[in-house]
């Protein structure tokens, strides 16, 4: 090798190493501006402002506890009890939680020495360790306190309406009614609501124990209690992780019914006529390209909110994607297994039977599968918009911003779901075309 | 050997044929179950979901067109306007498709710590391996709808709730992919690197991420693709961008049936646009480099 050349080769090494150098400052430098373009593109200084810590502490709480509302409604002077101050969750007449006492002057403990008695006269006195005793009288639309000026942050106080928050419960005030709300760890009634006979009792007296309700054993009963439970809705959550499910289902094994024969035509080596390919792989192109969100919106439009809606749109989504796949799959098929069929005198037919479908089945399946798990997560959003599944429920709980104990038990449904359905396709795949196929 | 064999009583052809038969007959009769039963959970699925439907599918499937025929006749009667609406949405499109973006290169990045701690031989604490293999399974499972819809609870509308729920879904989905990945990768470079006494993230950057580099970004490839298609989704429940039109385009109805034309044609269009570029882009990742 003469100097020349190594010079040459040495030039050459190090423009390479210029290049490199380049590239490695180059790509971090611009994701870098580019995440700065995008900090300033979605606001992110000002999201401070825009979030809203309140809703996140309510959030944090609520979904994992309980409260239990006494409210007295000022002017008939009635008080109720009831969980989350749902009619579902009321106490039925004549029964009343422990930590209430009393009879014309009603004293509620609220843990720790804060103690609210509800006067007659509308009247309200108010009792926390380390602060004078707050009185409140009701009359009309307005509240006169005996409440100084200037308040501790954890009291908001005005003419109409004062509000009271403790680390052992609320209490709010209006001319209108009064309320207390006392925080319990848990999801209350999740079991049996308060008017189910099986209430409070424990597992081993239900299966064991005396008849708790005369008219039907106690298996039975317990269990239609708990299947019908109306606070928690058990039935209508069981029926809506099943529409989940049979979306997901109904679209991925239907849009493979359908694929597999267009994919044919798809394929180069079985379809000969390039008008009809290419005009194929356009129609999988273009419903795959309008999207699941369109489809859903203009299948909504026809066949009205629910679950084959939400199946129809799974379908032809994934007919186009499917089409692509198994015309992939189509096209790498071996030749020589066909031959070998073909030269026993089989008809064309036969010969896809027996020499093409084995060879791509395990390829298929495997994508069938992977699909269905993935359609789970997709038939859980598209449920939220077309208005099916456990979709539904999710939003409907989320937009009424109370009730995110719910929020947080369809949570870990739709991730125990996702994951079975993870679980068992892998599981189906390992069966049907062995662990490595 | 033959002799072996050939011991015992010998089997006459007859015998041999017959339960060849009787074995063909057997798997027929199982195929032909696992079809009767798959037919009979399509039928009746089908069924069940035609009941709980607001609108039944054979009264409804006539009227599949109307829709798509009343906005395209519309956005056509108004066609003049067309190239200004979609001059209006295209921030709306920008919106998504950085939604997407942002979330994708978060999401790889936060996929990439996950499968490097969560693969045998590679990872920094290899007790904690169950641990982020868990994670990612977790991460994957949620999906974005339910992240998305308790973030614009707390942080209000916009596109930061959306792309955090994508970014989190994304690093468990690219998490199991890339570790599959790393799972082959040779781990003879990270050993010499290991020997010149190399810290562990210099024995990532170094001996296994140019061996995984180009798998990596063609999932990662793949992935912005179907991040399109979920923030444009997410959109259509508060999160900004193209879906959010979209929807309160469809809710005036009649009229404006114009709007929902123009998001239609920059949706479909940009989700062709994604897939064609990405698509060749990978082709070229995953075979030879472009050469």
């Amino acid at each position: 090798m003469t100097t020349t050349d190594l010079n040459l080769t040495k030039h050459e090494a190090e423009k390479r190493f210029v290049r490199k150098r380049l590239i490695a400052f180059g790509i971090p430098a611009v994701v870098a501006l580019y995440l700065t373009y995008i900090f300033f593109a979605f606001d992110l200084a000002g999201l401070a402002q825009r979030a809203n810590l309140d809703n996140a502490v309510t959030l944090a709480s609520d979904s994992w506890s309980h409260k239990v509302h006494v409210t007295r409604d000022n002017r008939t002077g009635q008080i109720t009890y009831a969980v989350e101050g749902e009619r579902k969750g009321r106490y039925p007449k004549g029964t009343r939680p422990a930590w209430v006492t009393g009879d014309d002057i009603l004293t509620i403990d609220l843990g720790a020495g804060h103690r609210v008695r509800y006067l007659p006269d509308n009247r309200t006195a108010v009792e926390i360790p380390g602060f004078p005793l707050i009185e409140v009288q009701a009359k009309g639309r307005s509240l006169t306190t005996n409440l100084p000026d200037d308040l501790p942050d954890w009291i908001s106080a005005s003419d109409r309406r004062v509000g009271i928050t403790t680390p052992q419960g609320r209490i709010t005030l209006t001319g209108a009614r009064t309320e207390v709300f006392n925080y319990f760890p848990g999801w209350e009634l999740f079991w049996f609501t308060l008017d189910s006979p099986y209430h409070g009792h424990g597992l081993a007296t239900i299966l064991f124990g005396d008849r708790l309700d005369p008219t039907r054993g106690n298996v039975a009963g317990a269990l239609s209690d708990w299947w019908n439970n109306a606070m928690w809705r058990h039935k209508d959550v069981a029926w809506a992780i099943g529409e989940t499910i049979l979306m997901a289902f109904l679209g991925t094994m239907g849009a493979a019914i359908i694929a597999l024969p267009l994919a044919f035509l798809a394929a180069r080596r079985f379809s000969p006529l390039l008008l009809i390919r290419a005009a194929t792989r356009r129609v999988f192109d273009f419903v795959r390209g309008v999207d699941a969100l369109i489809w859903t919106v203009v299948l909504a439009r026809a066949f009205g909110p629910g679950p084959l809606t939400g199946a129809l749109a799974i379908l032809i989504t994934d007919t186009g994607t499917f089409g692509k796949i198994f015309s992939e799959a189509l096209e790498n098929v071996d030749q020589k297994q066909i031959e070998g069929v073909s030269s026993t005198g089989a008809k064309p037919l036969q010969r896809y039977r027996f020499g093409v479908i084995p060879q791509v089945v395990p390829v298929l399946l495997a994508q069938i599968l992977y699909f269905l798990e993935s359609n789970t997560r997709s038939a859980t959003i598209i449920g939220a918009i077309t208005g099916g599944g456990i979709g539904l429920m999710l939003t409907q709980a989320i937009q009424t911003q109370k009730d995110w104990e719910e929020v947080a038990y369809y949570i870990v449904l739709i991730v125990a779901m996702v994951m079975f359905m993870d679980w068992f396709s892998g599981w189906l795949r390992g069966k049907l075309i062995g662990r490595n196929g | 050997m033959a002799d072996i064999s050939l011991s015992g009583a010998p089997q006459r052809v007859d015998d041999i044929q017959s339960s060849y038969m009787a074995q063909v007959q057997r798997r027929r009769l199982y195929g032909g179950l696992t079809l009767l039963i798959f037919v009979v959970l399509m039928v009746s699925g089908f069924n069940i979901a035609d009941d709980r439907n607001a609108g039944g599918f054979w009264e409804g499937l006539h009227q599949i067109g109307d829709y798509p025929a009343d906005v395209l006749s519309e956005a056509w009667a108004k066609r003049a306007d067309l190239p200004g609406l979609i001059v209006k949405y295209f921030p709306a499109l920008v919106e998504t498709i950085n939604i997407a973006a942002v979330s994708t290169l978060i999401g790889a990045l936060g996929g990439l710590f996950l499968s490097l701690l969560g693969t045998r031989g590679l990872a920094r604490w290899p007790r904690l391996i169950p641990l982020f293999r868990r994670l990612s399974d977790i991460m994957r499972a949620v999906p974005e709808i339910v992240i998305a819809l308790v973030l614009i609870f707390i942080l209000g509308g916009g596109p930061v709730p959306a792309m955090i729920a994508i970014a989190i879904h994304t690093a468990g989905a690219l998490g199991k992919m890339f570790s599959e990945v790393a799972e082959n990768a040779d781990l003879k470079s990270v050993e010499g690197l290991a020997s010149t006494g190399a810290t562990w993230s210099q024995r990532m950057l170094l001996g296994v991420l140019p061996q995984v580099a180009p798998n990596y970004v063609s999932y990662a490839l793949l992935r912005f693709e179907i991040n399109i298609r979920a923030s444009a989704i997410l959109g259509f429940v508060g999160a900004g961008g193209l879906g959010y039109e979209l929807r309160n385009a469809m809710a005036w109805g009649p009229g404006r049936f114009d709007e929902a034309g123009a998001i239609f044609i920059l949706l479909f269009g940009t989700i062709v646009f994604f897939d064609q570029l990405s698509s060749r882009y990978r082709n070229r990742l995953t075979e030879g480099h472009g050469q």
